[in-house]
């Protein structure tokens, strides 16, 4: 029987022929994430677990970006406990204010296809648009992993996601990726695998597929997997060899879901208040009125949708009572988005942009909303509290419908 | 078998809501317990009793990596959490501090908060309302983690 991508994965790092779903195996670790907001509670747990080396300080990227700059006295606390950390055992990836970091750990080149990557972040399996295995954990699990180098997993189940067909003018992949949420519900891929597979997938950009595999989280999956291809192969810049080249799903592999899509029929929507699974056409919510706009985040602050923001907004000017917020994933990204001209554009619309990081969407630093105030987001959560208080409306939708929401003050179809 | 009373929550229950982001970068546990449950209850961290039982329905625990969820529900004193499912990263974490999470399809639509519930892992039953209910068991591996007391303890007991 043919196999899944996760399960070509597994099975290649703990140099097996084959694994099951269900079979709980130890994994050796390619790299791991430690971001800013956990740093104490690791090196604590480290210290607990009585460890006096980190198993490969090569392997260890640390990353600073929901707290950079400083919004509170006490974040440059888990500054200088991560800086002493990382000169105590060696460490010498540590990104102070490069960017989010999952943007950074494709982007800088960290993760490769075939990877084992595990993150302090829900959010880590956003390493599947390159196709590596990659997922949240906690900061007792990384300790051990910072100790030993492996973690247990269960063999994942896989559900597999085919669209063919050309995507509509204004759709982008935060609107599939949406739909898809709404259609296995917040918790319909719980402990699986996300297969992404079809010509509309084949045909994406990298950055494309990064929002996908960000947002399959919010179906609960354990991790996102995209076939590496050529497109994979320039971003990552390096040539495929035949391991990464192996992971395709096989046709007969034992997929326990398949859901199949025509591209066409896909439309620009949005997750309402306060689900990330309440899905509606944004025709049906047009009209509604809105105090302010976030474009940014790991889901959608790279140069496409920056560009795509842009595309909206040129010559046209943010609606005077709206504040529209753009944060860009990363150094690299504001500077590619500064020499595009995308950066003046947005900044001539009214936008104020924003150093790279996590910025807005972990309700940390600038833009905090009130009680009843509304916000069209790009990011990918709209939880209660978390852009503010518990009263506060949050839509989550792509960089191309917020940008048009920014312009007409109020929610509205980006082709409208 | 101990017995303790039921707060009980809805479906699709987030980490932001047992611990909203603000408070994680409060330097301690016991610091980030008051502010549990915020946004749905704010008198839960008051009210709450050591043996006391979290109840949920599906996908409980979803949304970020936190392990602060778990552990300032474990700080308050709660015995376990009982749910129809959990979403996976809470699970974990949970496991690995030494919490136990139970799935339970059929409790949670039968109980209310307040109502006083038993527990017996060992059986694999929870008692409430005249009623009882089986428990999913854990696999093997997770059961032994949890009753080493948690991740720490368990690779303690691994080098010794």
């Amino acid at each position: 029987m043919g196999q899944t991508i996760i399960e070509k994965i597994i099975a290649h790092n703990i140099g097996a022929d084959e694994v099951k779903p269900g079979q709980i195996v130890t994994v050796q670790v390619d790299r791991v994430m430690v971001d800013d907001i956990m740093m104490p509670f690791i090196v604590g747990k480290f210290e607990e677990m009585g460890f006096d080396r980190v198993w490969d300080p090569d392997k260890v990227v640390m990353i600073y970006d929901h707290l950079v700059p400083a919004s509170q006295q006490d974040d440059t606390r888990h500054y200088k406990v991560g800086d002493a950390f990382a000169s105590k055992y060696g460490l010498t990836h540590v990104h102070r204010s490069d960017g989010i970091c999952h943007q950074l750990m494709t982007e800088a080149g960290y993760v490769k296809p075939g990877d084992v990557v595990f993150g302090t972040d829900s959010h880590t399996t956003t390493y599947g648009c390159v196709g590596a295995f990659s997922t949240g954990i906690g900061y007792t699990e990384m300790a051990a992993i910072l100790g030993t180098g492996t973690l247990w997993v269960k063999v994942p189940e896989t559900i597999r996601v085919e669209i063919n067909g050309r995507l509509p003018e204004g759709v982008m992949s935060k609107d599939v990726i949406l739909r898809i949420i709404g259609d296995l519900r917040a918790d319909g891929a719980t402990y699986c695998s996300l297969e992404f597979t079809g010509d509309t997938i084949r045909e994406m950009s990298v950055a494309s597929r990064m929002t996908m595999a960000n947002m399959a989280i919010e179906a609960g999956a354990k991790c996102a997997m995209f076939t590496p291809d050529e497109k994979t192969a320039a971003y990552c810049e390096m040539e495929l060899n035949d391991f990464q080249k192996s992971l395709v799903g096989d046709a007969d592999a034992g997929y326990i879901r398949t859901l199949t899509y025509q591209a066409e029929n896909f439309v620009p929507v949005m997750a309402c208040p306060s689900q990330v699974d309440q899905i509606r056409d944004v025709s049906e919510l047009e009209g509604t009125p809105i105090d302010q706009v976030f474009i940014g985040s790991c889901t959608n602050g790279r140069l496409e949708d920056l560009r795509a923001a842009a595309n909206v907004l040129r010559g046209k000017k943010v609606a005077p009572f709206v504040k529209l917020i753009v944060t860009p994933a990363s150094r690299k990204v504001y500077r590619e988005a500064l020499e595009e001209g995308i950066l003046e554009t947005l900044a001539e619309s009214g936008a104020m942009i924003t150093h790279a990081g996590c910025g807005l969407c972990c309700g940390r630093t600038g833009g905090i909303l009130s009680d009843y105030e509304t916000v069209v987001a790009t990011n990918n959560r709209n939880f209660l509290g978390r852009m503010g208080t518990s009263k506060v409306q949050i839509y989550l939708a792509s960089p191309a419908t917020a940008a048009a929401c920014a312009v007409a003050g109020k929610i509205t179809a980006v082709c409208g | 078998m101990s017995c303790g009373k039921i707060f009980k929550f809805h479906n699709d229950l987030d980490t932001d809501q047992i611990i909203a982001s603000q408070y994680l970068l409060l330097p301690t546990i016991d610091e980030m317990k008051g502010h549990t449950f915020e946004s749905l209850d704010p008198q839960f961290p008051q009210k709450v009793r050591p043996g006391d039982f979290v109840v949920g329905g599906e996908n409980f625990g979803c949304g970020s990596s936190r392990e602060q969820a778990p552990s300032v529900l474990k700080a308050l004193g709660v015995q376990a959490i009982v749910a129809k499912s959990f979403a996976r990263i809470f699970y974990r974490n949970a496991i690995n501090i030494g919490l136990p999470v139970i799935v339970c399809k059929e409790l949670p639509d039968a109980v209310n908060t307040g109502d006083e519930m038993e527990l017996s892992m060992e059986e694999g039953v929870a008692r409430a309302n005249g009623r009882t209910f089986s428990c999913t068991r854990l696999p093997a591996y997770m059961q032994q983690i949890l009753n080493q007391g948690g991740l720490i303890a368990s690779l303690n007991q691994e080098e010794a």
